[in-house]
Parts: structure tokens; C-alpha cells; sequence
């Protein structure tokens, strides 16, 4: 007897993520979800952009590791408000679910917030799979981690709405092909603006800055 | 990996599924639709429902995947083609406005109880 069901199976993640969508549009927050492998940057780059962006733009941080509060120690230098999530609690998590992201923007408090960044899990992989109810994504890439890494993880860099290309003060170290990694994003993700720049030595932030003001304004006028 | 919560998932859709009018049920077959860019390892989703499926109805059921391609369809032109590589660019008009109609589902399609 063959019993007919039709379900997603990320069903109760997809209606959480809604769920954080309402709650952030009447908070009037945009949320950025920050994704990338571990060792790309990530932290430094939020740490770039926190400096940046504040205090003209409020914002507050959600970082995501598996163990360590090592991230939300540096991130909190800013003066930014930032609350840390290891998922070894629940049995090392690879990814930070809706569900997570709900009850830790609660704790952190978002009345006071124009910008709430998630810093994901480094993983190219399972972030990816699961909404959280962000308003735009950003994946991470690093010179070091080679040209082909877009076409090896096509499902991040196609969720992704921007896409940056980090520790590029390395280049003249390193057999990397900048722009080979550009052309291997736009191959999986055609259109998807693309930000060149270290996160060491500032160069090539300010485009990426921009972009990130310019949505937050789209959202919150 | 979160193969584990998927695979936790699956389980309680599955069991709500059955009716509960039926004596002792087992289930033989759990049939899935996995898209081909969707985040999930097979083997991994299979080790992970063994063990959960342990002493349910679901226990030794034979999971069946069937995998989606990925499909794409191009905004700017209306062309809609099928796709092996990760290069997701409109092959008609080259720069089109894209979106993916298939290739990213994690569902599960139906399960067959056994007549026993």
C-alpha cells in the first residue's frame, strides 16, 4: 500500500525562517548571512566592516561556531553587540538552522539594530541548505583556496547574492588566478556582483561597504 | 554532518503519514526526491535513518532516491534547458536573468507499507 505524502523535508526550517522574516521586518533589521569555509576571512572582514559601517548604521552580530567563543570575542572590539552560538551542544552542528537564529536574535535584542550580520559556520556546504530568514547572503572566498572552488560548490555560490574575493594582498605570493575565480562565479551564478579586496590592508573594501549600505537603505528607507 | 536532522525529519513525516487505523504497520519502501545541487549524501542520509529508524515502523525500510536534475529557465528569453555542469548561465541569449526550477528539492514522495 503506498501512502502518498509530498512533503519538503526542510519544511519546519523553511516556515522558522519565515517565521524570523516577519520578526525582522517589524523589527525593520536587515539581516546578512555571511557564509564561506573556515579560514577565509570571515571575521576579519566583519570586523572591517563593522568599523565601517557603525555608528551610522547600528548593528549587532551572530556568530555561529562549532566550539570557541574566539570570533565573538574579536568581533566584539567594534563596540558592536554580538552573541555567540557553538553548536557542539547539539552535537557540533555544521550549520546555524532558523531556529537558532530566532532565539539568539531575542537574546541579543534587535530594537537597537538597522544591520544584524550572521556569521555563519565555515562550511561551503550545509550553510547553503538552510534559510534563516536573511534579507541577502554573502559567501567568502580567499586567494589561498584556489579558482575552482565555485564550480566545486555550486549550490553556495548560486544562493549567494554577493560574493567576495578576500586576502587578495596574497596574490603576488600565490599561483592564483583572480580573475579565473571571477569568471568561475559568474559561470555558476551569472550577475552576482563580485568585491576584490583585503580584509588586511583595507584595499578594495569600499565597494563592498557601499553595497551593503545601499541594501540596508532598500530595506529600511 | 546534518544528514542526521534530515534524516530525524524524514522519520517523523513519515510515521505521521501512516494511518492510524493500521495494525503493526511496516514500512518497506521510503521514496525521496533529492535534486542533484541539494546538500544531502545518500549513503550518509541512509546510515543516519538505520539507526533512528531503529524499533519504529520505518525500521529496515529501503530508502529509494530519485534524483532531480537540475533545471533552469532563462527570464529574459524563456529558453529552459537541463544542465550536468555548474555553469548556470543562459546558453541562448548569455545573459539573461536566470532562475532554477528544479535540482534543489529534499522531499520525500511517498511510503509503501508492507501488505503484511
Amino acid at each position: 500500500m503506498e501512502i502518498n505524502i509530498q512533503k519538503r523535508v526542510l519544511a519546519k526550517n523553511e516556515s522558522d525562517a519565515d517565521r524570523n522574516r516577519a520578526f525582522f521586518k517589524e523589527k525593520q533589521v536587515f539581516v546578512l548571512n555571511m557564509m564561506s569555509s573556515p579560514g577565509s576571512g570571515k571575521t576579519e572582514t566583519l570586523c572591517r566592516t563593522l568599523e565601517a559601517l557603525m555608528p551610522d548604521i547600528r548593528v549587532g552580530v551572530i556568530v555561529g561556531d562549532v566550539c570557541t567563543t574566539n570570533d565573538a570575542d574579536r568581533l566584539s572590539v567594534t563596540g558592536a553587540k554580538v552573541i555567540q552560538i557553538n553548536t557542539d551542544q547539539f552535537g557540533g552542528d555544521c550549520h546555524l538552522a532558523a531556529h537558532l537564529i530566532e532565539s539568539s536574535a531575542r537574546s541579543l535584542g534587535c530594537d537597537d539594530l538597522d544591520l544584524l550580520i550572521v556569521e555563519n559556520i565555515g562550511n561551503l556546504v550545509c550553510p547553503a541548505e538552510f534559510d534563516i530568514g536573511e534579507d541577502a547572503r554573502a559567501v567568502v572566498l580567499s586567494a589561498p583556496e584556489g579558482e575552482d572552488k565555485p564550480l566545486k560548490y555550486p549550490l553556495m555560490f548560486q544562493v549567494a547574492d554577493a560574493a567576495i574575493l578576500n586576502k587578495i594582498d596574497l596574490l603576488p605570493y600565490l599561483d592564483f588566478d583572480a580573475a579565473l575565480a571571477v569568471e568561475n562565479m559568474g559561470k555558476v551564478h551569472p550577475g552576482m556582483p563580485v568585491f576584490e579586496l583585503s580584509a588586511k590592508t583595507r584595499e578594495g573594501m569600499e565597494p563592498w561597504f557601499a553595497w551593503l549600505r545601499t541594501k540596508v537603505k532598500e530595506k529600511l528607507g | 554532518m546534518h544528514e542526521m536532522g534530515i534524516a530525524q525529519q524524514l522519520v517523523t513525516i513519515a510515521l505521521d503519514a501512516i494511518p492510524d487505523d493500521i495494525e503493526n504497520p511496516r514500512v518497506e519502501k521510503m521514496n525521496l526526491r533529492i535534486g542533484k545541487l541539494a546538500a544531502v549524501v545518500a549513503h550518509s542520509l541512509s546510515f543516519c535513518l538505520e539507526v533512528i529508524a531503529r524499533e519504529t515502523p520505518l525500521d529496515g525500510a529501503e530508502l529509494i532516491i530519485d534524483e532531480v536534475p537540475v533545471c533552469l529557465h532563462c527570464e529574459s528569453c524563456n529558453h529552459e534547458w537541463q544542465t550536468d555542469t555548474p555553469a548556470f548561465g543562459c546558453p541562448a541569449c548569455k545573459n539573461g536573468q536566470v532562475t532554477m526550477i528544479s535540482g534543489r528539492e529534499i522531499e520525500i514522495s511517498s511510503i509503501e507499507l508492507a501488505d503484511d
